[in-house]
């Protein structure tokens, strides 16, 4: 391989051939599964494990360390999406608690070209994003639980994305390590 | 705070009301391999041979395809596919010698094969397979009839093998 290939640039594919083969595998998921909510399950599960390998990639590139709020993960959150998806969601919503808020997105890799029959509206078809991030922030002792509020293939202006911290995993710190 | 609700459906703009990006979009190839893998263990899951796995990984790489095809119709972009699909050109174009219905398309380093170490009971696996049902869906959608496979040699090789038609419209354009 060139020596080009080596930069960090060329580490990028075209978008519309990650779009369309998330399309594709979307699509074989609702021709193989009878219920929707079994796809969306299954969505979820491949994030799930996307996000355990992703969290690697995240902190070998950015060479960040531990967060100190639930802001700092928000921020890191939110940095994530722009290295790996091009896309910078704005955040907002925060609950007083600060254990809560939400990512808005305007526009979606994911979702550029589709639009959901109407027996499809079960469908979450983002999904993978939820298995993503539960799956990154349990490879750094956080769980979390995220949910969509809106949706824009549901017609709403934006899709929004609601992410809450549940608690630390202190048990998750292998031995000696501490 | 709800609003007064008259009519039970809202309109919906339709995904015609939007434009077309111009398609320069980017994401970083970790996303994309994960996301193959998972696609590639799912469909592993699903049959029992190789032969299957691959059939399938084309499969699917025609419905992919054929979206491109679309794309490509609408931009009304030709130029160079392979680099803007796969970010740089393939390594090699060869014809077959004792063959004319037959191209090689050689990448020493395919896309997707960069991050699959194939397992020592599939040695034959090849993934691309996937790439190889693009390839084919955008050649037929084009009107260029032709089956295309993966194979292990000098990296990954696409054999792509028109079909007699093709092969003989073209002889008859060349001749006119």
């Amino acid at each position: 391989m060139s020596r080009a290939g080596t930069k960090l640039d060329s580490k990028k594919v075209n978008s519309e051939l990650f779009t369309l083969t998330y399309g594709a595998l979307v699509a074989q998921l609702l021709k193989d599964y009878e219920n929707v909510e079994d796809v969306n399950k299954q969505l979820e599960r491949m994030g799930y494990n996307m996000g355990i390998r992703l969290i690697e990639d995240f902190l070998a590139r950015t060479g960040s360390g531990r967060c100190y709020d639930f802001r700092d993960t928000a921020e890191k959150i939110q940095t994530g999406f722009k290295i790996f998806l091009g896309i910078t969601p704005t955040i907002t919503n925060w609950s007083a608690a600060g254990d809560e808020f939400s990512l808005c997105f305007e526009a979606n890799p994911l979702t550029e070209f589709v639009e959901l029959p109407d027996h499809c509206l079960n469908l979450k078809y983002c999904n993978v994003l939820i298995g993503v991030l539960r799956g990154a922030c349990e490879m750094v002792q956080m769980e979390i639980a995220c949910w969509f509020v809106q949706d824009q293939l549901k017609n709403d202006n934006v899709t929004e994305l609601r992410i809450k911290f549940i608690k630390r995993l202190e048990d998750a710190i292998p031995a000696g390590e501490d | 705070m709800t609003g007064i609700t008259i009519s039970a459906v809202r309109t919906r703009t339709s995904i015609l009301d939007k434009s077309l990006s111009k398609g320069k979009g980017e994401v970083s190839l970790s996303c994309f391999a994960l996301l193959f893998s998972e696609l590639v263990q799912y469909c592993q899951n699903r049959v029992y041979t190789v032969p299957e796995l691959q059939n399938k990984l084309a499969e699917i790489g025609t419905e992919v395809g054929h979206k491109i095809t679309d794309l490509l119709v609408v931009r009304e972009k030709g130029g160079k596919l392979w680099k803007s699909l796969f970010g740089r050109e393939a390594d090699k174009l060869e014809h077959a010698n004792d063959d004319e219905r037959t191209y090689y398309i050689i990448e020493k380093e395919a896309l997707v094969n960069k991050f699959i170490s194939v397992p020592k009971d599939k040695g034959s696996l090849n993934c691309a397979s996937f790439i190889a049902g693009i390839v084919e869906a955008i050649l037929c959608d084009c009107g260029f009839q032709a089956k295309v496979t993966a194979h292990w040699h000098k990296g990954t090789t696409y054999m792509v093998k028109f079909d007699d038609a093709v092969v003989a419209r073209d002889k008859q354009l060349e001749d006119r």
